[in-house]
């Protein structure tokens, strides 16, 4: 390996730039990037002003972005020496990977947000599905079926999957807990459509053959939610230091209440957001929904009697089995849509706020 | 309030690494005993011995007697949450409860055991624990305010505050200075002079002149070679084990020319 010395960097070449001994001047990057997405546009303009076709705005603007990475690298080589160049590629390639990542995001936000507009009326929240044939109805019954079975999936996996993980982290030892953290990860990965037919079949057993039941539905969710809510309050409260255990038990505190008013108290900001986050999961689910609580055009207020709709399922009744007019079907799905996108956001949004007010405070 | 330890043949196990061997020593109630020696040689793992505190730590153990006042800290049938709630620590790096404030990390081991306890009695044992810690008169402004927020040395003082509010017998510090500033560190030694009057005080230390200043009486602890046990080389008063020690290991200890 040779060591670059600090030599002065040839500057013969000819840059608009190099005006400072090796150092690209502010500006330099933006130039580039520039220079680059308008040598790209002219390509394009030549290209379709020969075949004729329309200008490609969108390749113009990729394939310029494309060119300013080796392009900034070659300037930064020439005026700054090889590390600078590595550390501009390198910020190159993270940003483009971020944009990149960012295309799809904001291309479905939009696409839902102005498909979703045409419906997005008071109508929309104030009516079911009973009775409605063609345009009109709501979703009122879907809203109110997603919050009572994503409310009892939540009820049943939070205790449980709050334990597990207390179990985990401070009584588990050996071969039990070895074998927990094994079934754990083995349940991350269930197809949800597994967990649905399992809730469907488990209360076939029991209330025979064909019960779609709204409690079914949170089973098959919560069979979901538990593997997440286990590990994400692993991780948090593995991040609770010993000395504050240790500090406890010095004052002859017994370990349970030691858990109970010191390791979750200091944990608890960390927890509610795995738990938002594992709500945030399930509350989109479609397939276990459709098997174990099937779909129904009326508000059902009863999670243990008849069948329970959601969103994730009125949306896609309203996409698979279109009436007349069709329209107003697919208005309605991409409402219901943007409806559930927004609850989703408000549920983090409250989980921030949680977060930061629980969260150990430092000030002074 | 405070109660003579005697300790009896003991030794401790980390599964089935031995790590400190045959220790027997007598320690006087109302004394500071410092507990000096190399890093490793076993002087915390022995202090944590006193409180059963060291069964935090997974395969622990330990074979031999801990006499508090002639009971067996050891008896099959004790429970170490009652041996903890006399015999108090402070530890190396200040720990307060992060999401308490100053006045409730005072109280915590009243509130945290579901003791209930009248709000007079409350500020009464505030105040008393806070001027016992001698950090009452910097913090009655603000015993609602976060005792994250407070220096690395209050710290440390709430943390001894806190140890003391539930009135243990003893109290054990663990290198209650080695994270402090001197200034601090001073404030400390003030404290433990004081708080000699009412409790038994046992002191791991790695400072000399720490040991020679504030205790009684001095042990000092030695391990022959890693993998080894640690080993009581000597135990006598302070003064002697700094000016006349039995032990060449010790004289050469105390005086630097140790290795």
């Amino acid at each position: 390996m040779t060591i670059q010395t600090t030599q002065a960097p040839e500057t013969g070449v000819a840059i608009a730039n190099s005006l400072t001994a090796g150092r690209l001047p502010k500006s330099a990057p933006w130039t580039i990037l520039v220079a680059a997405i308008a040598v790209s546009a002219a390509v394009f303009a030549v290209v379709s002003f020969g075949s004729g076709s329309g200008y490609n705005w969108g390749g113009a603007l990729f394939v310029g972005a494309l060119l300013y990475i080796p392009a900034i690298w070659l300037f930064s080589t020439l005026v700054e020496g090889r590390r600078r160049a590595m550390d501009r590629l390198v910020t190159a390639l993270v940003t483009g990977a971020f944009l990149l990542a960012m295309i799809p995001l904001v291309s479905l936000g939009i696409t839902v947000v102005t498909l979703g507009a045409a419906r997005f009326d008071a109508d929309f929240f104030s009516m079911s599905m009973r009775n409605v044939t063609g345009e009109g109805g709501g979703i009122v019954h879907a809203i109110v079926g997603t919050l009572l079975m994503t409310g009892a999936a939540a009820v049943i996996s939070i205790p449980i999957g709050l334990m597990t993980s207390i179990y985990l982290v401070e009584y588990g030892r050996g071969r039990l807990a070895r074998g927990v953290t094994f079934l754990v990860d083995v349940m991350t990965g269930i197809p949800s459509i597994v967990a649905g037919l399992f809730a469907y079949s488990l209360f076939a057993i029991f209330l025979g053959p064909g019960t779609r039941t709204g409690i079914a539905g949170a089973v098959a969710l919560s069979l979901l939610m538990i593997p997440v809510v286990v590990r994400s309050s692993e991780e948090m409260l593995r991040l609770v230091p010993n000395e504050l255990r240790e500090a406890a038990f010095a004052l002859g505190v017994p370990k349970w209440l030691t858990i109970v008013k010191v390791v979750l108290p200091t944990s608890i900001a960390g927890i509610t957001t795995g738990v938002m986050l594992s709500i945030a999961r399930v509350i989109g689910e479609t397939a276990p929904l459709l098997i174990a609580a099937g779909f129904t055009a009326s508000v059902n207020y009863n999670l243990f009697d008849g069948r329970m709709q959601s969103l994730p399922v009125f949306v896609y009744t309203q996409y698979a089995n279109q009436g007349n007019p069709p329209q107003a079907y697919l208005d309605r799905a991409w409402a219901a849509a943007l409806t559930l996108i927004l609850i989703v956001m408000a549920l983090n949004l409250i989980a921030r706020l949680v977060a930061r007010f629980f969260a150990p405070k430092f000030g002074r | 309030m405070s109660k003579r330890i005697e300790v009896r043949d003991l030794n401790v196990y980390y599964s089935k690494f031995l790590a400190v061997e045959g220790v027997n020593l007598a320690i006087e109630p109302r004394s500071v005993t410092a507990f000096i020696g190399p890093s490793g040689c076993g002087k915390s793992t022995f202090l944590r011995t006193l409180n059963r505190m060291h069964e935090v730590i997974p395969g622990a153990r330990v074979e031999g007697e801990v006499l508090i006042d002639g009971n067996n800290l050891y008896d099959p049938d004790v429970d170490p949450v009652l041996v903890r709630r006399q015999v108090g620590m402070v530890f190396q790096r200040p720990n307060p409860f992060p999401t308490m404030s100053i006045k409730e990390n005072v109280l915590a081991g009243v509130k945290l055991n579901n003791k209930r306890i009248s709000k007079s009695d409350a500020e009464e044992l505030v105040e008393k624990s806070l001027r016992g810690a001698n950090l009452w008169n910097e913090v009655k402004d603000r015993l609602d305010r976060p005792g994250s927020g407070l220096s690395g040395g209050q710290q440390q003082r709430l943390c001894i505050a806190r140890a003391i509010a539930v009135s243990p017998e003893v109290i054990l510090m663990d290198e209650p200075c080695s994270a402090l500033d001197p200034i601090s560190t001073l404030a400390i030694e003030d404290l433990i002079e004081d708080l000699k009057q009412q409790y038994t005080i046992v002191i791991v230390t790695h400072n000399m002149q720490q040991a020679s200043r504030v205790s009684d009486k001095t042990a000092f602890f030695n391990i022959a070679g890693t993998g080894k046990p640690g080993n009581l080389i000597e135990y006598d008063d302070t003064t002697t084990i700094f000016s006349n020690p039995s032990v060449q290991a010790t004289e050469d200890y105390v005086s630097g020319r140790f290795g």
